[in-house]
């Protein structure tokens, strides 16, 4: 990975954080309704890991979704339109914060019934099994769907038939307000679930956007060359809570556990050491700012001056040729 | 010619995935064993392991994996072994095909058929003698289709293969050996138009799948009371032929 490499790792990175923080804004303002669940502190996870990829690949995600999305190239307006419900958004206003869908960037969903999206991650890889195309598919969860039945299913189909499929386990910890140690057996490694399927596996520093990217490329490449399913737990932490109605700390986690590991921030750490290696300097960060400062305002823009939906839109898309 | 409920099921599948690279057909024992109600006989000889799944016996599991499938343009037709086990499936009946195509605001669909038998049989006992279709037809974006005669059954599951849309297809145990007049030939029944099976100026009698048959029975026994029912088989339950019933009551 060269300079420019690792800019376009922290552009992307930097363009879903302050996507994500202009998003809680609108949400405060009442611009946004509904569920809003943020990425912040896990960006790393979804770009390292999308780096990986060719536009023909699917990637599918569950509901904290608007970081593999803007990964994934969607235009960030479309998205915020989306959020706000609008008729410009990426769905015309109909999936919202938890259903971002992109058809144009192979970006397949944001589905918001834990584990529900597993299965469909097997069927897009099936599909290029079964049409022999080599594209592979990147399948998002939190560590929360691990133990989930649907999980196990498709754990299991991939396994038995290859299907060309990687699981990327986002395990920030916490299952809403309930840590994995109360929710996973085999919580101190999540991975070796996949592993009793026959399902090569490996660990990662979520929080180090270079280690998912070196993973997730060799991992692509493996499966794609028919290897087979894999499974990669990247460890990474949420540094909001779980959505806009629960605080970053409170019940279930203390402000020095959150302060701690802030400290790790992936934006933080890529940064670092991109200075550290003089492959870039603060004047590079600052440009990079003010250029995602205006594509964030841009994107408010054009959600605030969309119109909303007409009602009869309720009834269209319900079905084929409404 | 005169066939069985069953062997028109088959030949519709045989002549759709015929006609159709992309249509394929997965579920628990449809390969091998040819069914486990003897519907998909000699399909995995035909068509190949490919083409013919075999699955573990995980509905939800395998029931996902055609709607992702569908999702990327294949055609699947799903065969539960019963609907009863359908509900193992619900969650990817109800929150992903169906909901796909509005969620997306129409850049993605569930183009699939989810078939098997529903309803009553032999002393089958609480968990396997269910009839479901009310909860399928509630659910926006799906469509419900519970034939009742091996015509029927026959040109409506070419049409469901053919819709673009997640369609439940509810077959009848009951009602596999049964036979029946199909044509020779190509042909489909168009979804969401009922079928007149008997005029009658007196009361309207609407039955679907295996209670045709018995209603069937009760306007020859009222008749023989100087009785004369109407008798409306809607064969699809969504979309409901509600003209047809009206202007029948």
């Amino acid at each position: 990975m060269d300079r420019d490499d690792l800019l376009s790792l922290y552009r992307q990175m930097l363009l879903i954080r302050r996507f994500e923080e202009k998003s809680a804004e609108m949400y405060a303002l009442a611009k946004i309704a509904g569920f809003l669940h943020l990425y912040i502190g896990e960006e790393a996870v979804a770009v390292g890991a999308i780096a990986a990829t060719r536009p023909d690949d699917y990637v599918i995600s569950a509901y904290r979704d608007h970081g593999h999305c803007l990964a994934r190239g969607s235009d960030p307006g479309k998205v915020m339109a989306e959020l706000f419900g609008k008729a410009t958004g990426l769905c015309k206003g109909k999936g919202g914060s938890m259903h971002l869908i992109d058809l144009e960037h192979h970006f397949m969903g944001g589905y918001a019934i834990v584990g529900g999206h597993l299965p469909l991650a097997t069927g897009l890889a099936f599909a290029a099994q079964y049409q022999r195309r080599t594209d592979v598919v990147l399948c998002f969860f939190g560590e929360g769907a691990v133990p989930s039945g649907q999980a196990h299913e498709a754990f299991n189909l991939a396994a038995l038939w290859k299907l060309p499929v990687v699981f990327i386990c986002e395990n920030n910890r916490y299952g809403m307000g309930t840590p994995v140690q109360r929710a996973i057996a085999l919580y101190g490694d999540v991975a070796e679930t996949a592993r009793s399927y026959g399902i090569d596996a490996q660990r990662v520093d979520g929080m180090d956007v270079l280690a998912v990217r070196t993973v997730s490329q060799r991992v692509v490449d493996q499966v794609r060359a028919g290897k087979g399913p894999y499974f990669i737990e990247a460890v990474t932490y949420r540094f909001m809570g779980h959505s806009m109605a629960d605080p970053a700390h409170g019940h279930y986690r203390t402000k020095e556990e959150v302060d701690e590991e802030r400290k790790r921030d992936p934006l933080v750490l890529l940064r670092n050491t991109m200075l550290e290696q003089h492959l870039a300097t603060d004047g590079d960060f600052k440009v990079m700012e003010r250029e995602i400062g205006g594509i964030v305002a841009d994107a408010v823009a054009f959600a605030e001056a969309s119109a909303f939906p007409d009602p009869k839109e309720l009834f269209t898309d319900v079905y084929a040729g409404d | 010619m005169v066939i069985s409920y069953r062997e028109a099921l088959n030949q519709a599948m045989r002549e759709e995935m015929r006609r159709d690279d992309t249509v394929f057909l997965i579920g628990e024992e449809v390969g091998y064993y040819q069914g486990a109600f003897k519907v998909s006989k000699g399909f995995v000889e035909e068509f190949g392991p490919q083409r013919v799944l075999d699955t573990p016996i995980t509905e939800a599991g395998f029931t996902g994996l055609a709607v992702g499938a569908a999702m990327a343009g294949l055609h699947p037709i799903v065969e539960l072994m019963t609907f009863n086990f359908g509900m193992l499936a619900m969650d990817q009946i109800v929150n992903n095909a169906a909901k796909i195509r509005y969620m997306s605001g129409g850049q993605l669909c569930a183009p699939m058929v989810i078939r098997g038998p529903g309803s009553a049989a032999h002393q089958l006992a609480a968990q396997h003698s269910q009839s479901l279709e009310a909860w399928f037809s509630h659910v926006p974006g799906l469509k419900v289709i519970a034939p009742a005669t091996p015509h029927d059954a026959k040109g409506l599951l070419k049409s469901a293969v053919r819709d673009g849309n997640p369609v439940i297809f509810i077959e009848a145990q009951l009602l596999y050996a049964t036979k029946g007049e199909v044509e020779e030939g190509e042909y489909t029944v168009p979804i969401g138009v009922a079928d007149l099976k008997r005029r009658g100026r007196d009361v309207t009698i609407v039955a679907y799948s295996k209670m045709l048959l018995v209603a069937m029975e009760a306007a020859e026994a009222l008749a023989q009371q100087g009785i004369e029912s109407e008798l409306i088989d809607p064969r699809t339950l969504k979309p409901l032929d509600l003209d047809c019933i009206v202007s029948s009551v």
